[in-house]
């Protein structure tokens, strides 16, 4: 298991290197001079010049790219315009915001899309399946903006339950960002747990089992569910990107201090390698969940055991 | 009989077959055909926008400033008088033409990328498959918000951003379609009989490639409109006076207290163009992915 880890996470080495490039390759394209965004379009030639020597901006790009990157490497990611401050710290301050918001939005997620599609799997085709599947799509398809809007509308607006933003110490700051964030994960989570569920209690042992004379109780979470749940694993993974996505949006509507609404923040201030390096953060971050799940997903699963393992 | 003309003949006894099974798999299940219905209610309402909306879109009347849905205003009035149903109504011609555009451009270049990889493989299978890997490395929205920022914020650029951040999904699903299908029987025959590659490619490879490459453009087009709306929501894409959903979202939101139908019927529109579009999408995996029929 030790050497397939290991063989994993050298995999990891490329793409995040061809990230590097990519994320690189789009922020040097940008128009306009570094050093103007730096020190402003009145500073006088002299300091600009001195700023584009010290930051390697009259390099050829390739240069520039092998200098980001080993400042990259040694987790220097340049410093932000607009503060002044290192781009590492800002990301570090701002990470455990969003990292508790992702984590919250996960287990919310798996806690209410595993149940609800099991529930529609073993009820196939009856009322509860159709509600499960009307969620199901209306989750996919609601935007997560609009959903936030609505909840504070109704929440903090109409009937004054919940505070409509910011993060203080207390659990009701929690809720609708969470909810928000992880609608559709929950939906994702039930649509596939449905059809693995379906799938798994069709095939020949569970038919054996029912034979058997084993208790349906036993069938649906001892056979069927554990089995069911391994492509699940994935599902988390690939959701965890669209977690991330969803909270730069999330972020900005609730006032949440993390580091998505530090990417808008810094998008709209034009401040370049605060822009970078969230977006390799990122990166790094959905690489290394996928990373774990497929870790996990070849650990529960028998067969892939025995072939990588 | 020339070798073009018994090509034909295998591509047409394909085509047929395969044709009338999906279009009864598509008709049979009464959730496509209302995201169908709905969608092609969508379109028409775009298309002919000029003719239904009420008022033009950006004609502003102070004096009835945030007013509540009415029989004058079906869904009110925004915060510089604006009709907002007029607005949503040329709303979904924009958020459509961004939709279409970006996955247009997802499409070709995504799928040139695949049929070549898929096709010829070797080297430029590694490495355009290596490169796709790496733009997958990145959420896709997060992709498009990093192009918009070195962009700068326009609805072209946002377009082009979520386009581009598509085409590792399209090149990925043509590249094992065509993998798949060049592996059959008629296209190995295609080929035995003398075909040209290029005529093999798109006279054989190319169609029956197809059904999943329609079902991805259907679903990624909802993509598209959920990810252009969420940046020009952020401020990133459409500009004001332009009515685009996101960012009538964006600017009513001031005015949520006050006027929450502002906020709230836009975001109705995008719901219910993505989720008919994924009914669609659903139903055209069932019709055209013979395996998930079965």
């Amino acid at each position: 298991m030790l050497q397939y880890i290991l063989r994993r996470i050298l995999l990891l080495i490329p793409i995040l290197l061809g990230v590097s490039v990519i994320v690189f390759g789009i922020m040097y394209l940008t128009p306009g001079d570094p050093a103007i965004l730096m020190l402003g379009e009145n500073a006088p030639e002299a300091e600009l010049e001195a700023i584009r020597e010290r930051f390697g901006f009259n390099e050829p790009p390739h240069v520039q790219y092998g200098l980001w990157v080993s400042r990259v490497v040694q987790g220097d990611l340049g410093r932000s315009i607009r503060s002044g401050r290192p781009v590492t710290s800002e990301v570090a301050a701002r990470l455990p915001a969003t990292a508790e918001l992702a984590i919250l939005a996960t287990l919310l997620a798996i806690a209410v899309g595993v149940p609800l599609g099991v529930v529609s799997a073993l009820r196939p085709n009856t009322p509860v399946d159709h509600v499960a599947t009307v969620m199901a799509f209306g989750g996919l398809a609601m935007p997560v903006f609009w959903q936030g809007l609505m909840m504070i509308l109704i929440f903090s607006v109409w009937v004054n339950w919940l505070p409509p933003s910011g993060r203080l110490d207390h659990w009701s700051y929690y809720i609708m960002p969470t909810i928000t964030l992880g609608t559709s994960a929950i939906a994702a989570i039930t649509r596939m747990t449905r059809s693995t569920m379906l799938e798994t209690l069709s095939q020949d042992y569970v038919r054996t089992a029912r034979s058997k004379g084993v208790s349906p109780r036993s069938i649906t979470y001892k056979h069927a569910l554990r089995n069911a749940l391994i492509p699940v694993v994935t599902v988390i993974g690939l959701q965890f990107g669209a977690l991330l996505s969803g909270a730069v949006i999330t972020e900005t509507i609730f006032s949440w201090p993390g580091i998505g609404r530090l990417a808008v923040d810094a998008i709209r201030s034009k401040d370049f390698p605060v822009v970078q390096g969230v977006v390799m953060v990122f990166a790094v971050l959905y690489a290394v969940v996928n990373l774990f799940t497929d870790v996990l997903y070849v650990y529960l699963d028998p067969r892939l055991k025995a072939r990588y393992v | 009989m020339s070798v073009d003309a018994l090509d034909d003949t295998l591509v047409n006894e394909n085509g047929a077959r395969r044709g009338s099974r999906a279009t009864k798999v598509f008709l049979k299940s009464p959730r496509t055909i209302i995201g169908a219905v709905v969608l092609v209610v969508i379109v028409l309402a775009a298309v002919f926008a000029d003719v239904i909306a009420p008022y033009p879109p950006n004609e502003q009347n102070l004096r009835a400033r945030l007013t509540p849905p009415s029989a004058e205003h079906w869904l009110g009035t925004d915060h510089f008088g604006r009709d907002v149903l007029s607005r949503i109504i040329h709303g979904g011609r924009v958020s459509l033409q961004v939709g279409f555009l970006s996955v247009g451009i997802a499409l070709l270049i995504g799928g040139v990328m695949g049929v070549v990889a898929g096709f010829y493989g070797g080297w430029l299978d590694t490495a355009i498959s290596g490169f796709v890997d790496v733009l997958l490395a990145l959420p896709a929205f997060l992709l498009a918000l990093a192009i918009v920022a070195a962009l700068g914020p326009s609805l072209i650029n946002v377009m082009i951003a979520v386009g581009v951040a598509n085409v590792p999904q399209f090149a990925r699903i043509t590249r094992s379609a065509v993998l798949q299908v060049a592996e059959i029987d008629f296209v190995t025959a295609a080929q035995a009989l003398g075909s040209r590659d290029r005529r093999v490619m798109f006279k054989h490879i190319v169609p029956n490639a197809l059904g999943p490459v329609i079902v991805q453009v259907t679903l990624s087009l909802a993509g598209a409109i959920l990810a252009a709306a969420g940046l020009s929501f952020l401020g990133l894409g459409a500009q004001p006076p332009t009515p685009e959903w996101g960012s009538m979202l964006n600017s009513a939101r001031p005015y949520i207290r006050d006027a929450h139908w502002s906020v709230t019927f836009p975001g109705i529109a995008i719901m219910v163009t993505v989720l008919a579009l994924n009914m669609v999408g659903d139903g055209l995996r069932d019709a055209l992915d013979p395996r998930s029929a079965d």
